[in-house]
């Protein structure tokens, strides 16, 4: 399963999730993280992160802001708001939800 | 992201860009640091440009941001074009201005809700009736004693209140010496109460106040008295003033916001009404304006009814009491129908004296704003297809056509609201010089214009109309091209001239009407100042004299003697009152003992001298002379010769009035003069009858009378102190009232056409211009485009007059068209305001001849150019130039 979109929704989810856990991440260390989480298997595709980011800044379930990092350039770190919060439990509780459904057919049939 | 981050985005889009740029480099560089290709993590990253349209649109408002470049795209437009904007934003700033002061003038005297409570339950009674000699004639006042019969009859209803129409009065604070102008104005005691006002200071007067007949001589001022006389100084709680034989003491300060009930006038004192003894006691005086308010839930007709039955049975019983009076004109009396009308704006003759000619201003400025529009849509229609090129571009690089149609509508919107600050300005200065203009420097109109939110609204709307009115034909029209062939050279050129002729079409009727009325006043107003008044009003000097104790007699031949010897002074004699100065007294006679007529005659006292004072013709006779007084001689004009003697010498002729107890008067006829303009200078020449006043010795029942000093000087007001102090000096028991020039008096009579008159001629020359300035533009325009075509023409060997014919024939039949069109709408506007003209008629065909001369000779004018510029094309270049 290289690729996220392969999955409906997943890149919002993973990306959440990754917020919750490490706030104030910029758009490559999101990428990295899901990488290393995910032990190489799951790999966001670049072009897809940004304007990802932009439309969950525009819903308003994470915001941004410049801040300076450890080699001194300025970074756009991302973290989870209130709504956020919300949206990553109700991502969650889908994910968990389909792939339940899907265990269930495959156990089934 | 909050709205407010994005809004603010909007403005520094440049920033935002930097910041996704930014990004989107860390991120190449974090890529890089990591060990990655730069070019294989450029690549997976996707283009900048991507990024930052989408990093864009979340950042800021969409439309906002589409707004803000249109409106930044259309500002380069118009700064492109310079001197058409400018003069396009100028004829609309003046549009628009006309109207809002138009607006603000009729907000001031018809629609603002006067500052009291319950305003809106407000009535105020209104006879409507009809003159012994058939007339309608309507009336608003009514005398104390029938207000009192109907105030009770309809107790526990509804609340009546007598309030006598505001007037100038002398008042003295101090000596008799310093004497100043205030309006006055008697009001009912439980007026304050029952609108439920709070004093500013003091008290108000109260029902108490106003039971007694002359007991309660207290005074209430206005808040603006108190600021402008006294500076608001709480001490003038207790102050007294002299008013006539009264001595009145302040006992308090109105609300604030109170002005009176009258639009056009601010009461500065308000007095009970019982202070005016006379008034209170005569049943014949109607000196009130009365105003009922109904009890909440009270329905308003049954109080009406009530009210007309006291007053019908009031009248009657009055009417059992007049023996001059035919008995065949009391048939059925009194006649006329009390109604109630809603007065929660106000009640005042300048309502009724305005309701008209605002109306019309209104329709003029509006034809004129129309007028403006018309032209800069054609501007803009112009422009857009000069561009349709670059529109067809947008479309096919994928521009959408509502964006198209954005873009050209911000560009209007940037004009219209441009031409609303200028033109609200304007309206800001217009409608205060505009009332100047009708009041009378001693006696301003007093108007509030409140700058409230209706004014504003206003203007929205004016500003938001006129942009679509203009912009959405042209916006409308680029939303609709058609790429393929816009880009080719339009597939139906003549389409979009199509479109401007119809509106020149349009403008001409517009401007047709504008003219049409225009010239319907200013010859009502020339007529009227060209009538002859049959007297000479130049360099007479009127001095308003009243005896200070009634009972004194005065001599007044020495008197006229000194004031006859005074430098700059020619003539002097008496009179009653001034002529057209809003006196009268009519009265109906008795022919050689005949039973009384139905025509009333025009009585004014007179002096000895008076007819040569005024330069009046004597045709016949002689002058009155001192010893008249007591042979009850008397002078006649000719319209009384012509009314009761079929125009022959009625001198030595006689006839009777009711004198003053009952017993008949004989007058003898000694002279006859011209007919003077007496009442009005509107009305027809009536009878009139010059009878003597006592020179010698003022007879009791002249409280008053007039001095008429003919002057050697071109402004005889210069002369006004000397000649106060003269009067003053040599009979102390006289004191000097109002001066006033009889030609302020004769100037004052046509205020109202003047002032019609003027606005329409200056409506008329701005609305010729904009429509000469309009044709010529879409002509010139229309041969631009047809360049070519003529240029084949010539070729081909078409003649001069071929070549024009081409040119204007559609464009002048449209204009034909619209001025036939204009002509209908004068017609039926002309039957709206025949009311306001003088020697004038609306609806003859030929009072149309001038205007459409005029309009005919600007179009002309301005079709020359084009048509010079059509025949001067020379098709060898033109050919050569493709």
């Amino acid at each position: 399963m290289k690729k996220p979109d392969a999955l409906q929704g997943s890149l919002d989810l993973l990306v959440l999730k990754i917020l919750e856990r490490r706030p104030r991440t910029h758009g490559y260390g999101i990428m990295t993280a899901v990488k290393d989480a995910s032990d190489d298997l799951l790999r966001i595709e670049e072009g897809s992160l940004y304007p990802a980011l932009y439309r969950m800044e525009e819903a308003g379930w994470i915001r941004a802001e410049w801040i300076k990092n450890d080699t001194g350039r300025r970074a756009r770190v991302y973290e989870l708001t209130a709504a956020g919060r919300k949206q990553l439990g109700l991502e969650e509780s889908r994910w968990h939800a389909a792939t339940a459904a899907i265990n269930q057919v495959l156990r089934t049939v | 992201m909050s709205v407010w981050t994005r809004i603010v985005n909007v403005f520094r889009s440049d920033r935002v860009n930097c910041e996704i740029a930014e990004e989107f480099e860390t991120h190449i560089e974090e890529a890089v640091a990591a060990g990655r290709n730069e070019r294989e993590a450029r690549r997976a990253l996707g283009t900048y440009v991507r990024h930052r349209k989408e990093g864009h649109q979340v950042r800021v408002i969409g439309w906002l941001d589409s707004l803000r470049a249109d409106a930044i795209f259309g500002w380069r437009q118009l700064w492109k074009h310079k001197t058409t904007s400018v003069a396009a934003v100028l004829s609309l700033a003046l549009g628009i201005g006309a109207c809002g002061a138009a607006f603000r003038l009729v907000n001031a005297l018809f629609l603002r809700p006067l500052p009291i409570q319950n305003s809106e339950r407000l009535y105020a009674v209104r006879l409507d009736g009809v003159t012994f000699q058939g007339k309608p004639f309507i009336w608003d006042t009514m005398s104390y004693p029938v207000f009192m019969k109907m105030r009770a009859a309809v107790a526990g209803q509804a609340e009546l209140i007598a309030m006598e129409p505001a007037h100038r009065n002398d008042i003295t604070f101090s000596s008799d010496a310093e004497m100043e102008k205030a309006y006055v104005q008697h009001v009912s005691g439980w007026m304050f109460a029952a609108f439920g006002l709070r004093p500013a200071l003091g008290r108000l007067l109260t029902e108490d106040d106003d039971r007694v007949q002359g007991a309660e001589p207290y005074a209430v001022i206005s808040y603006g008295y108190w600021s402008s006389r006294f500076g608001r100084d709480p001490g003038v709680i207790g102050k007294s003033f002299r008013m006539g034989d009264d001595l009145y003491r302040i006992v308090g300060v109105s609300d604030r916001g109170f002005t009176g009930t009258e639009p056009g006038k601010m009461p500065d004192v308000f007095v009970p009404t019982a202070m005016n003894v006379q008034g209170v006691r005569e049943a014949g005086d109607g000196w009130l304006r009365v105003f009922v308010l109904p009890r909440s839930g009270i329905a308003i007709e049954p109080v009406r009814q009530q009210m007309y039955a006291v007053y019908r049975a009031f009248e009657q019983e009055r009417a059992k009491a007049w023996t001059n009076i035919p008995k065949e004109l009391l048939i059925g009396y009194p006649r006329e129908k009390l109604l109630l009308r809603p007065a929660g704006t106000g009640v005042s003759q300048m309502q009724d004296d305005y309701r008209v000619p605002l109306t019309v201003l209104g329709l003029l400025v509006v034809l004129m704003l129309l007028i403006a529009c018309a032209n800069v849509a054609n501007l803009i229609a112009a422009r857009s297809s000069a561009r349709s090129r670059e529109m067809a571009l947008r479309i096919s690089i994928g521009s959408g056509r509502l964006r198209l149609a954005q873009m050209i509508l911000a560009e209007s919107a940037i004009l219209a609201g441009l031409a609303t600050v200028a033109g609200a300005l304007f309206a800001f200065w217009a409608a205060p010089f505009v009332v100047r203009s009708i009041g009378h420097a001693d006696d301003p109109v007093r108007l509030v214009f409140g700058g409230g939110w209706n004014v504003l609204a206003f203007g929205s709307f004016l500003a938001l109309g006129t942009t679509l009115l203009f912009g959405l034909g042209p916006a409308f029209r680029a939303s609709k091209i058609k790429p393929a062939s816009a880009l080719k050279g339009g597939d139906d050129p003549m389409a979009r001239r199509r479109g401007m002729y119809l509106v020149i079409g349009a403008q001409t009727a517009f401007c047709f009407v504008v003219l049409f009325l225009s010239f319907l006043f200013v010859t009502t107003f020339r007529r009227l100042s060209e009538r002859p008044l049959g007297f000479a009003p130049e360099r007479v000097l009127l001095l308003n004299t009243l005896k200070k104790d009634n009972k004194h007699v005065i001599d007044w031949q020495p008197l006229l003697e000194r004031i006859k010897a005074q430098p700059g002074v020619e003539l002097v004699a008496l009179e009653g009152w001034p002529l057209l100065g809003g006196m009268n007294d009519n009265e109906l006679i008795s022919m050689k003992g005949a039973p009384p007529t139905n025509v009333s005659s025009n009585f004014l006292g007179i002096s000895p001298g008076w007819i040569k004072t005024m330069k009046i013709a004597l045709l016949d006779g002689r002058d009155l002379q001192a010893e008249d007084a007591r042979a009850h001689a008397v002078l006649v004009n000719r319209a009384f010769a012509q009314q009761y003697f079929g125009g022959r010498d009625p001198v030595g002729q006689w006839f009777t009035t009711l004198g003053f107890n009952g017993t008949p008067d004989r007058h003898e006829i000694v002279g006859w003069v011209a007919d003077v303009a007496a009442k009005n200078v509107h009305e027809p020449m009536s009878p009139a009858v010059y009878l003597p006043l006592h020179t010698d010795a003022l007879g009791s029942s002249w409280d008053s009378a007039t001095l008429v000093v003919r002057t050697s000087v071109t402004d005889p007001s210069v002369l006004t102190a000397t000649l106060r102090h003269t009067v003053e000096q040599s009979e102390p028991e006289l004191r000097v009232g109002d001066v006033e020039t009889q030609m302020e008096l004769v100037r004052a009579q046509t205020i109202r056409e003047r002032l019609l008159a003027n606005l329409a001629a200056f409506f008329a020359v701005v609305a010729l211009l904009l429509a000469a300035v309009g044709l010529y533009g879409v002509l010139s325009y229309s041969v631009l485009q047809r360049e070519r075509e003529i240029g084949v023409r010539i070729a081909l060997g078409a003649r001069l007059g071929h070549v024009t014919r081409i040119v204007t024939a559609q464009i002048f039949a449209m204009v034909a068209t619209g001025a036939l069109a204009g002509c209908a709408l004068g017609l039926i506007a002309a039957r709206y305001v025949q009311s306001l003209l003088y020697g004038v008629k609306g609806s003859d065909p030929i009072t149309m001849a001038a205007p459409a001369l005029v309009l005919f000779a600007a179009v002309l004018l301005s079709a020359l150019p084009a048509v010079l510029r059509a025949t001067r094309i020379d098709p060898a270049t033109m050919l050569r130039a493709e």
